[in-house]
C-alpha cells in the first residue's frame, strides 16, 4: 500500500514537472490534442458556464417577471385609486331650486362614505353650483345649501365633519354651456374635489 | 237706550261724509279767484327747444333733448330743421292772446318761430310768440346759447309767456371727460324748473359684465370699466352720496366685499370678510353701516358692520334652516327689506334696521307663487322692486309698502334685477326680450321702455343716486 501511493505519488510529480516543462516543449509540436482529462474538465467548465447562463437567463426572467408583476401590480393599485378618485368625485345632481339629495344620487355618496373610512387621511371638498335659471344672488345661497346638503348627507353617515369642506359658486361656473333643460340639469350639481390624503386612495 | 241709537246714527253719518258730497251741486259756477293746479290726465307737458347754432352747441343740444326725452315727464315736440325755420326779429312783449307782433307770416305752423336773435347771453327779458308755442302744444320752450365757456339755458315758460329761469354754467368743451356729465346736469336744472322736481340725467348705471363692474350713462354712453380684476365681480351696490359703491369678489368660492372709490378707483375690502362667502352688499342711507349676506354651514345669514370704522359685525337673523340675503335699506334707514327663504321659497320680508320686528312684506300664495328675489326699496321710500317667477321664467314687480300690494310691471321675456332711478320712477333691469340678456329702463308712470345697454351679458344693475358733481371716476 505505502509503495504503491509512494509511486502515484513520483508519477503525479513527474506529471507535475513534465507539465511545468511543457512552456519550454518546441513549438512545432503536433496540434494540440487535449488530453482527456482537460477534455474533461473544459466540458465541465462550459457546462457550469451554460449552467450559469441558464441560471442567469431564469433569473432575468423571473427577475422580469416580478417586474412586470409588480409594475402590474402597481397598474392595477393605480387602476384602484383611479376608480376610487373617480367615485370620490362623482358628482351629484339637483331638482330646479332644490338643495335635497335625490334619491338616485344616495348610492353616489354611500360610496364616499366608504370611501372615506378607507382611507382615514383623505379630505375632500364640496362645490355648489346652481343653473342659470335662479335668481344671480340668491343661487349663491342656493349653491351654499347644496354643498352642506352633501356634507350633512356624508357627517350623518359617519364621516368627521372637518374633513370636508364646503364652498358655493352659484351659477357661475356651468360645467355645460346652454340655455335649456338639458344644461340646466347638469349643471345643478354637487361637485367633489379631494384636498388631502389622495395619494394610494383604498378601495373600501 | 236712545241716546245710544242717535250716537250710533251720528257715528254712521260721519262714516259716509260722500253723501253731502254727492249731495251738492256741482254744476254751478264759481266766481271770483280760482287757485289751483291744471290736471290733464294722460297729457305730458310740451317742450320745444329753439333751433340754435354755435359751436358745442350741437351736442349740448342733442344730449339735453335726449335727456328731456328719457326723463319722461315731457312731450318733446320737435320743430322742422333748423335751416327751414327763419328767425324773426325779437317780439315786443308778446303775450298770449295777442298775435305775433313781427312774426313772419308763412302758413307753416312753426315757421313763424320769434326767436330774439342777440345771440348773447341776455335772454332775461326776451320773450317768443308765446300764442304760437301755445297752439303748438308746448307749454315750455328752452332757448340754448353759449359765450364762451358758458352755456346759458333759458326756459320760457309758455302759459305765463316770460322766461321762468335761465342757468348759467361753465361747459368743458365736447370730448372733455366731464362734458356729458355737466350737460347732464343742466337738463336736470331745467326739470327742476320746470316741474319741481329732479331728473335723473346726471346719473350712471353700474353693472356686471364677464366678471367685471363697468359704469354707463343713464342715456346708454360712456360705457366704461370701473373695477377690473381677474376674479368675478358681482352685487355692486352704491352708497346714497353717489362717491363709493361696495361690491363683492370671488376668492376661490369665498365672497370677499370690496368699497371702492368713483373718483380715484380706490378700493378697500371690507375688514373681517374674506374667510366666509360674504355677498349682496348694501349701504345704510347714512353711508356708516353695510348690510350684507353670509352664507356659511348654518345657511346664509344677513350681518351689518361699521364701515367707518371697520369694526363691529353684527348679525341680524338667525335662520338655522332658512337662507336670508339680499337686504335694502329704506331711505330713512330704520327698516331693511330682505329675501327670506323662510316659507320654503324665497320671498320679500322685513324688518328693524336692527334685526327685530321680522315680518312677510311682500304677500304671496303658499304653494303656488314662485320665487321672489333681488329686492330694491324705492328712494322715496314709497315702494319695493323685485322679481318674482312667474311660469318658469322672471318678472320684475312692485310692492307698494304702505298697502303692501304688488304689481307685476313685465311681461315680456325674463325680466330680473331691478334698480330704482333716483326719481322712483324709472327702474332699470336685466331682460331677454330681444334675444338675449341686456339692460333695459321702464318708466313706470308711462310704461316706456327703453334700451339701456344693447350689448349681451351684462347683469346685476345699480343705478346711481343724483351724482355730486366732483365724482369724474377716472381709475
Amino acid at each position: 500500500m505505502k509503495p504503491v501511493s509512494l509511486l502515484f505519488v513520483v508519477g503525479l510529480g513527474a506529471a507535475v514537472v513534465a507539465s511545468a516543462c511543457k512552456p519550454k516543449a518546441p513549438p512545432e509540436q503536433p496540434a494540440p490534442v487535449a488530453n482527456a482529462d482537460s477534455a474533461a474538465a473544459a466540458q465541465a467548465e462550459a457546462e457550469r458556464l451554460a449552467q450559469a447562463e441558464r441560471d442567469r437567463l431564469a433569473r432575468e426572467a423571473e427577475e422580469r417577471a416580478a417586474s412586470q408583476r409588480a409594475a402590474d401590480e402597481a397598474a392595477a393599485a393605480a387602476r384602484a385609486a383611479e376608480e376610487v378618485r373617480n367615485m370620490v368625485t362623482a358628482m351629484i345632481h339637483f331638482d330646479y331650486d332644490k338643495s335635497n339629495v335625490r334619491g338616485e344620487d344616495a348610492g353616489i355618496l354611500d360610496q364616499k362614505v366608504a370611501i372615506l373610512q378607507a382611507n382615514p387621511e383623505l379630505r375632500i371638498r364640496v362645490g355648489g353650483h346652481c343653473d342659470e335659471r335662479g335668481s344671480d344672488e340668491y343661487n349663491l345661497a342656493l349653491g351654499n345649501r347644496r354643498a352642506q346638503a352633501a356634507k350633512q348627507y356624508l357627517v350623518s353617515h359617519g364621516i368627521d365633519a372637518s374633513r370636508i369642506e364646503t364652498q358655493s359658486w352659484g351659477e357661475e361656473r356651468p360645467a355645460v354651456d346652454g340655455h335649456d333643460e338639458g344644461a340646466w340639469s347638469q349643471n345643478r350639481r354637487d361637485e367633489f374635489e379631494i384636498i388631502g390624503g389622495g395619494d394610494n386612495l383604498r378601495r373600501p | 237706550m236712545d241716546r245710544w241709537t242717535v250716537s250710533a246714527l251720528i257715528a254712521l253719518l260721519s262714516l259716509f261724509p260722500s253723501f253731502h258730497l254727492s249731495a251738492q251741486d256741482t254744476s254751478a259756477i264759481d266766481r271770483g279767484v280760482r287757485v289751483g293746479i291744471i290736471y290733464r290726465p294722460g297729457v305730458r307737458p310740451g317742450f320745444v327747444l329753439l333751433p340754435r347754432q354755435g359751436s358745442g352747441l350741437d351736442s349740448a343740444r342733442a344730449i339735453i333733448a335726449r335727456d328731456l326725452d328719457y326723463s319722461d315727464r315731457f312731450e318733446v315736440i320737435t320743430l322742422p330743421g333748423g335751416d327751414s325755420i327763419r328767425l324773426g326779429a325779437p317780439a315786443a312783449a308778446t303775450r298770449p292772446g295777442t298775435p305775433p307782433a313781427r312774426g313772419q307770416s308763412t302758413t307753416r305752423p312753426g315757421a313763424t318761430t320769434t326767436v330774439p336773435s342777440g345771440g348773447g347771453g341776455a335772454q332775461q327779458g326776451a320773450t317768443l310768440n308765446y300764442p304760437l308755442f301755445q297752439a303748438l302744444g308746448a307749454d315750455f320752450a328752452l332757448d340754448l346759447t353759449v359765450t364762451s365757456d358758458t352755456l346759458v339755458a333759458a326756459l320760457h315758460d309758455i302759459m305765463a309767456g316770460g322766461v321762468r329761469r335761465t342757468i348759467r354754467a361753465k361747459l368743458p368743451a365736447p370730448g372733455q371727460p366731464d362734458f356729458r356729465q355737466a350737460t347732464h346736469r343742466i337738463a336736470d336744472q331745467l326739470v327742476q324748473a320746470a316741474l319741481g322736481t329732479g331728473g335723473i340725467a346726471a346719473t350712471r348705471v353700474l353693472f356686471v359684465k364677464d366678471g367685471k363692474v363697468y359704469q354707463i350713462d343713464q342715456d346708454g354712453a360712456e360705457m366704461k370699466l370701473v373695477s377690473a380684476s381677474d376674479r368675478q365681480a358681482m352685487s355692486p351696490s352704491w352708497a346714497r352720496d353717489g362717491r363709493r359703491f361696495a361690491y363683492m369678489e370671488f376668492q376661490a368660492g369665498r365672497g370677499q366685499l370690496f368699497l371702492q372709490e368713483m373718483a380715484s378707483g380706490k378700493r378697500t375690502p371690507v375688514a373681517t370678510t374674506g374667510k366666509a362667502l360674504d355677498f349682496t352688499p348694501a349701504f345704510s342711507p347714512d353711508g356708516l353701516t353695510l348690510a350684507f349676506s353670509r352664507a356659511t354651514e348654518e345657511g346664509t345669514d344677513l350681518y351689518t358692520i361699521n364701515v367707518k370704522d371697520n369694526c363691529c359685525l353684527r348679525r341680524l337673523t338667525v335662520g338655522r334652516f332658512s337662507d336670508n340675503l339680499s337686504p335694502t335699506f329704506s331711505p330713512d334707514g330704520q327698516r331693511i327689506a330682505f329675501v327670506s327663504t323662510r316659507p320654503g321659497l324665497p320671498q320679500v320680508y322685513v324688518m328693524a334696521a336692527d334685526g327685530t320686528d321680522q315680518q312677510l312684506f311682500a304677500p304671496f300664495d303658499y304653494g303656488v307663487t314662485g320665487s321672489s328675489n333681488a329686492p330694491e326699496w324705492s328712494p322715496d321710500g314709497q315702494s319695493v322692486a323685485f322679481h318674482r317667477d312667474v311660469a318658469g321664467t322672471l318678472q320684475v314687480f312692485v310692492l307698494d309698502v304702505r298697502t303692501r300690494t304688488v304689481r307685476q310691471l313685465t311681461s315680456v321675456g325674463r325680466n330680473e334685477d331691478p334698480t330704482w332711478a333716483p326719481d322712483s320712477r324709472h327702474l332699470a333691469f336685466v331682460s331677454d326680450r330681444s334675444g338675449y340678456r341686456q339692460l333695459w329702463i321702464i318708466d313706470l308712470d308711462t310704461g316706456r321702455i327703453r334700451p339701456l345697454l344693447q350689448q349681451s351679458g351684462a347683469r346685476l344693475p345699480a343705478w346711481s343716486p343724483r351724482l355730486p358733481e366732483a365724482t369724474s371716476s377716472t381709475p
